[in-house]
């Protein structure tokens, strides 16, 4: 099985989007890029089509919320190439508080539930997605439950005596 | 081990027994429970145990398992029951005959459990009406049984004008009901 070089992808994505790249990291567990969330897109589909490169496989993406960072707001993705066994991750931040990221269900049908459930738990909006709705939780629910600042526990339980409980 | 008849009060003679409607009727209801198992998570593990030959829930006369809501008249709601599912357990409640029961099995079902948290129930009382709580996380199954004889006991004394009684259309009005 031949590994990826991972230094020629790291010097071909700086070569064709310069500035839209603002960091590289490959010290932890897998090749890390922050893309800024205008080129998020174009890089993603450079990745997907470059016939190298490959990463035909979108694993996973979702959410993130970090309140203490000026850009508060960010979408993980994390990308496969089959054939060499690769996976890197991409990350994109915004401090916009309802961001709207442009939708990747045109390169990969399998971000549609993906993106559904980043709108579910952190209410990010994906442009140009054709369903965007709640995925896992219950039509009704307002707010957006995995942002820190929504309140864990239910709101609406009153047994719950904070003296009672140590708070 | 099986469970004796108890004997029913009334005036008794050789070959019959004289007593009132509602005893009658409620020692067969007691002992040919229909239950229906909604189990989603542990508590449904202990009760297949309970159904099963060491602890047989059978002996108690609920051999019959119903898993159309029409026929059932008891309903089991064994485990973790999250807002999403509240809706479908409330329409298996409609649809449930009268006379029916509801036992709520496991901390989970009573009040939420460990789940306090903003996408589970916080006990299914608050959408349908309970008769026997089980406490435990999970109960064991004689804990279970417990709770069926409780049941059981609720519906031998139940007299039958209670479905119709005011107290009791209003228990269902408060949870928005019929």
């Amino acid at each position: 099985m031949i590994e990826l070089n991972i230094e020629l992808l790291e010097s071909k994505l700086k070569q064709h989007f310069n500035e839209a790249i603002l960091s590289t990291n490959s010290d932890s567990d897998m090749f890390t890029i922050e893309v800024s969330k205008e080129a998020l897109h174009d890089v993603l589909r450079f990745l997907k089509e470059d016939a190298y490169f490959n990463f035909h496989y979108l694993t996973t993406l979702c959410g993130l919320h970090y309140p203490d960072q000026e850009k508060s707001f960010g979408l993980m993705i994390q990308l496969h190439n089959m054939p060499e066994n690769t996976r890197i991750r991409l990350k994109s931040f915004t401090n916009d508080q309802e961001p709207t990221f442009k939708t990747m269900t045109d390169l990969w049908p399998a971000a549609n539930w993906m993106e559904r459930e980043a709108y579910d738990f952190f209410g990010f909006r994906f442009s140009g997605h054709p369903d965007l709705r709640r995925i896992l939780n219950m039509d009704s629910l307002e707010g957006w439950p995995l942002r820190k600042e929504y309140p864990l526990e239910d709101p609406f339980r009153k047994d719950k005596d904070d003296k009672m409980f140590g708070r | 081990m099986s469970k004796e008849l108890e004997r029913l009060d009334g005036y008794e003679g050789p070959g019959f027994l004289a007593t009132s409607l509602d005893k009658a009727v409620g020692m067969a209801r007691k002992n040919s429970i229909w239950p229906l198992p909604f189990a989603t998570s542990c508590c449904g593990i202990e009760f297949m145990a309970t159904m099963a030959s060491t602890y047989d829930l059978g002996r108690f006369g609920a051999e019959r398992l119903s898993f159309s809501p029409r026929q059932a008249d008891l309903l089991m709601v064994m485990g973790t029951i999250a807002k999403k599912m509240g809706p479908v357990l409330r329409q298996v409640y409609e649809q449930m005959a009268e006379p029916k029961w509801v036992i709520a099995v496991g901390a989970c079902a009573s009040s939420g459990g460990i789940f306090d948290t903003y996408s589970v129930l916080q006990g299914i009382d608050r959408i349908i009406p309970v008769d026997v709580y089980v406490p435990g996380c999970p109960p064991r199954p004689e804990q279970i049984l417990d709770g069926v004889m409780k049941i059981q006991d609720l519906i031998g004394n139940e007299s039958l004008r209670r479905r119709n009684s005011p107290e009791y259309q209003d228990l269902l009005a408060s949870y928005g009901i019929e």
